[in-house]
């Protein structure tokens, strides 16, 4: 609690999984791995790893907010939360019954928006008497339901840090639970996917908004990156609110949801991954029967929208009264791109630990930051996305000697080669990095499914190393001479204000 | 103590709270997370959850009340599911070796990896420093390492490490320092023997003390900028007093009063004390217990530190008011005064966790969350700390309008514990979900060997888990009922409210709660004089800070 902030970060960025490998390691893997594609497109991999009797899981969900369609910001998300619902099956009383009551709840709620967006002539006790009818549906539906079900059984059988995250790029569902457990998990986990009922949605919609006021609404940097996000981009989806636009996430419908489920939970698009005390032979067997019940279905189409190049620079300036901060980034391609490695590499000179260039010198030599970063792809990894700088001041010093201290550093790298030294530092630290991931369950599974829906192959998170290895000095000042230009640059920072009575009213909430 | 090997990938790097139905996304691929979420703010699309305040383990109680009203579910098709014998499974105990000057060694053999890591934990922490120079501790565990040694300053030793890919850290804690570090198997004794420099030859630097006393001012300045980082502060110093080892804050004053000296004598000091070495990884342990031996057996016999007589007041009754008017979501803390784990009634006090607070399925959760839609964090119960009293803590995170209604909420579920009989069914789930995952304690080389030093530096028993394990088993309904009236005191509970004050009121007044008026806290942050520490009492800083 009194390590610096600084530290704990550097902690973190040595957490994460990264590529590396020599050929026995991706030998040892590719023994304990067993893969298989169903008939409706599911995959599932098996990794064996027998020290101890549990296993962790990951069902990654190719499909995340950046896949929300138009005024549906927060879809994918809002749909995680009623993941947890339960089916019909587990968390309902007598199914038959809630569900006619729900086809009410939509009923009542499609009623009460219909006035509620009338641009003019809406009637305010019209509109009372319709939320109310709102509300009496919900309870209504309400008396058929066994309330979180789904995930009392998961935890009264022994799941371990039970979770769900929605990126933009994807969905992913995972925890841990002792060996003996598989077959119901199996069942719970298929079921959650197959059979998802639409159960104490406008209620849980409700928690997604004290979700985002937490999250963005009440927290600085949330609203920062939040605009920053929302600058950068003027066509693609990575510009939206991930969480949701206030008017938006507050007006998704249960049917919104239900359809945004039927299109992307398809076989197709899911990769399960399990790693622990598993034996793939009889496993694979029970887990095709349980995962089956999946409805079949390619991916779906690929979206075509393409955020066009920058041309202009462009800022966002936050004043009020809390501590300065700054940040910039610069558009760079997706990670499928040849030169990604390219950009790790950048990122890691740049700011991985002590040694790297922004701490030794805006930390150490300028003594003006607390701190400094850059690293990519940010805010995902999927489509096009950003290279992100930002500085923390220290005490008295202001977001504009951040920016200039950074811009030098970009300079150096566009007008002279890295070290040898550094370079070999990025690829020894990737290599290592990968391999201490590796002892970790939860960890290989979310890494396993990732790679194999990134790239079709788990394998890549081995291979990928060949690329980093193929790094050059040249590569890193070409690109960063491609890419850190004016033109493509969206920096944001927070000014801090010193007067009193702000009347900071953020991100437009009620 | 926290964490002895901060090195060591872990699962809870998504901790999953009781509040929590996301963690960051962020790109699993290897970038870093989006940058300065240290800060306690999030980007945009980083969703990461709240951790548990309490144990982890999550709960149950379908159905409360409405349970036996209710028609009974047609079939229940998981019931069906055998759950067959779990395999066998005796996790392999560290070897311990006891030097005869009183340091304890524990070797840990994984070959799994060809890694090796260490660590060296160091009675004393925080709760031990000159309150006058409060922050002490979190300047040593930076400048320790930062300084590095009379052969090898911290930035040599830096770029020799992460060559290597390598790692030395010390930090420090509240009741602890720490030395870690790790390394591939082949540059082991190459990182062991800088790691034992910095142990025994360190040389702290001027110029090292004060960038940490730059960062640490930093946080200080901006301590007032995030509402879940004041909420959680001043809650606990509700609990524990504003000036209490375990919550007492550095200041620019106070850190800027320590010097090179002060850290060469904590250094000192503590290295006289039992010291815990901790190995593990892929090596031999009859070399490695030579290699420990040839190290460690030589120091004179350990000086244990002095016991402490901490005083435990608890909270003073009443609902205390933070104005932050950039926010639209009211932090609400509801805290008392809790038990230590060496309390016999520990095990039924667990139960009782996740009855109220731990997860999906407790009371909290049901009533304010799943039927309420009040909340999207809402959980707590009581900390169980192995050598202090911890603190019980219920939080409630919802908008400013709902401030009142939900705090009512919360505190009627907290004073229903005296009165809503507990049920079977609820006594059944929070037990099943405490034992069913228990495994998760020990499911690693790595934990096992956590959990052994941190029961040898609190000197518990080496089967404390199976004891505990044991306990909880025995658990009754009766056991419940009976912690729930000897620890919970709904008339000594403080609630603290942080949020934005006119939009609060608007609704409805704080006085709503019948607690009294609200007694407001002053968090404005002390700005010294004369500064010492660089430049940072700026006026922005003062300006920033000076938040009511």
């Amino acid at each position: 609690m009194h390590k610096s902030p600084l530290l704990r970060w550097i902690w973190l960025s040595v957490l994460i999984l990264m590529p590396l490998t020599r050929a026995q390691d991706l030998k040892s893997f590719e023994q304990r791995i067993t893969t298989k594609v169903l008939p409706n497109g599911l995959t599932i991999i098996i990794c064996q790893r027998h020290d101890a009797p549990v296993f962790a899981y990951d069902t990654l969900i190719d499909a995340g907010d950046v896949n929300d369609p138009t005024g549906q910001s927060g879809i994918a998300h809002m749909f995680e939360h009623l993941a947890f619902k339960g089916t019909s099956e587990i968390g309902a009383k007598d199914y038959t019954a809630e569900k006619a009551a729900l086809d009410k709840v939509e009923e009542a709620n499609n009623a009460f928006e219909a006035e509620y967006l009338k641009p003019v002539g809406r009637d305010d006790k019209k509109l009372a008497a319709l939320h109310q009818a709102f509300l009496d549906a919900q309870a209504a539906a309400q008396k058929y339901v066994i309330p979180n079900q789904f995930t009392e059984v998961a935890e009264a059988n022994g799941a371990h840090d039970l979770n769900a995250e929605t990126g933009l790029d994807d969905t992913q569902y995972f925890w841990s639970m002792p060996e003996n457990r598989l077959e119901l998990w199996a069942w719970l986990e298929s079921s959650r996917l197959a059979d998802v009922v639409p159960r104490e949605f406008y209620k849980e919609r409700d928690v997604v908004m004290e979700e985002r006021r937490m999250r963005v609404d009440s927290s600085p940097e949330g609203r920062l990156f939040e605009q920053f996000i929302a600058t950068a981009y003027v066509a693609h989806n990575y510009g939206r609110s991930g969480i949701g636009w206030p008017s938006e996430v507050g007006q998704i419908t249960a049917t919104e949801a239900m359809a945004f489920h039927k299109k992307f939970y398809v076989g197709g698009n899911i990769v399960v991954a399990i790693v622990g005390d598993v034996d793939p032979k009889t496993a694979m067997p029970m887990l095709e029967k349980y995962f089956g019940r999946v409805p079949a279905g390619p991916k779906p189409e690929e979206m075509t929208t393409v955020e066009p190049p920058q041309f202009a620079e462009k800022s966002v300036v936050i004043r009020e009264q809390t501590q300065p901060i700054y940040i910039e980034g610069y558009h760079r391609p997706s990670i499928h791109d040849p030169d990604d490695a390219v950009y790790d590499a950048i990122g890691d000179i740049l700011s991985n630990g002590r040694v790297s260039r922004f701490y030794r010198s805006l930390v150490e030599q300028q003594q003006i930051a607390a701190e400094a970063v850059g690293e990519s792809p940010y805010p995902g990894e999927k489509y096009p996305s950003l290279f992100l700088f930002g500085a923390v001041p220290l005490p008295g010093h202001k977001p504009a000697e951040m920016r200039d201290a950074i811009h030098k550093e970009i300079d150096r790298l566009k007008t002279s080669d890295v070290t040898d030294d550094e370079l070999q530092m990025y690829k020894t630290r990737t290599r290592a990095d990968l391999l201490r991931g590796l002892a970790d369950n939860q960890g290989l599974a979310n890494s396993l499914a990732g790679y194999q829906t990134r790239y079709g192959d788990w394998r890549e998170l081995f291979l990928q190393l060949d690329r980093v290895d193929k790094v050059s000095k040249a590569d890193i000042r070409r690109v960063a001479n491609k890419v850190f230009v004016d033109s493509n640059r969206t920096s944001a920072e927070i000014d801090t204000e010193s007067s009193a009575a702000p009347d900071a009213k953020n991100g437009g909430m009620q | 103590m926290k964490k002895l090997h901060a090195q060591v990938p872990q699962v809870s790097s998504r901790d999953a709270g009781p509040s929590a139905v996301h963690v960051p996304p962020v790109s699993r691929r290897g970038s870093p997370t989006t940058g300065f979420r240290r800060w306690g703010g999030r980007p945009a699309v980083v969703r990461v959850s709240r951790p548990a305040p309490v144990l982890f383990a999550l709960a149950i109680a379908v159905g409360l009340a409405f349970t036996s009203s209710s028609p009974a579910q047609q079939s229940k098709p998981w019931e069906q599911i055998p759950t067959p014998k779990l395999h066998d499974f005796h996790p392999q105990q560290p070897k311990r070796i006891q030097l005869s000057n009183g340091i304890v060694v524990f070797l840990q053999e994984d070959h799994e990896l060809p890694f090796v890591y260490g660590s060296v934990l160091i009675p004393g922490g925080s709760r031990d420093e000159d309150p006058a120079k409060a922050g002490l501790v979190g300047l040593y565990g930076q400048a320790w390492r930062t300084s590095g040694t009379a052969q090898m300053d911290g930035d040599a030793m830096d770029d020799l490490l992460e060559a290597k890919a390598a790692h030395i850290e010390t930090a420090g804690d509240d009741d602890s320092t720490a030395l870690s570090w790790d390394s591939l198997k082949g540059d082991a004794d190459q990182v062991f023997s800088l790691a034992m420099d910095l142990l025994f030859h360190p040389k702290f630097s001027a110029e090292k003390l004060q960038l940490a006393q730059q960062q640490e001012a930093t946080t200080i300045v901006r301590r007032n900028d995030d509402e879940g980082e004041i909420a959680e502060r001043e809650s606990n110093k509700l609990v524990y007093g504003a000036d209490s080892p375990y919550t007492r804050q550095p200041e620019l004053a106070t850190i800027g009063a320590v010097t090179v000296a002060d850290l060469q004598a904590w250094h000192d000091r503590t290295l006289n004390g039992k010291l815990i070495v901790g190995i593990s990884g892929d090596f031999d342990a009859a070399a490695m217990e030579a290699k420990m031996r040839a190290a460690f057996d030589s120091l004179p016999p350990v000086t244990p530190e002095a016991p402490r007589h901490d005083a435990f007041p608890g909270p003073t009754p009443g609902v205390y008011f933070i104005d932050k008017q950039d926010v639209d979501q009211s932090n609400v803390q509801i805290v008392g005064l809790g038990i230590d784990r060496r309390n016999p009634d520990v095990p039924a006090v667990a139960v009782l966790n996740e009855i109220l607070g731990g997860g999906f399925g407790s009371r909290l959760f049901q009533k304010i969350r799943t039927q309420q839609g009040l909340a999207y964090a809402v959980g707590g119960g009581f900390g169980l700390e192995y050598d202090h009293p911890g603190a019980l803590h219920v939080e409630v995170l919802t908008r400013s309008e709902k401030t009142v209604e939900a705090t009512k909420l919360a505190l009627e579920e907290i004073a229903a514990l005296d009165s809503k009989p507990f049920t079977d069914a609820e006594l059944k789930r929070s037990k099943d979900d405490i034992l069913n995952s228990f495994l998760f304690r020990y499911d690693t080389k790595e934990k096992v060997l956590e959990e052994r030093e941190r029961l040898e530096f609190y000197g518990y028993p080496a089967d404390y888990l199976e004891t505990y394990q044991a306990g909880l088993e025995k658990v009754s309904l009766a056991d419940v009922a009976a912690a729930a009236k000897k620890y919970v005191h709904p008339d000594k509970l403080a609630v603290l409210v942080v949020g934005n004050g006119p939009e609060i009121k608007q609704a409805q007044s704080l006085d709503a709660l019948g607690l009294g008026a609200p007694l407001p806290i002053d968090i404005a942050i002390p700005m010294p004089p004369s500064p010492q520490t660089g430049q940072q009492t700026g006026p922005q800083g003062a300006a920033a800070g000076a938040e009511k």
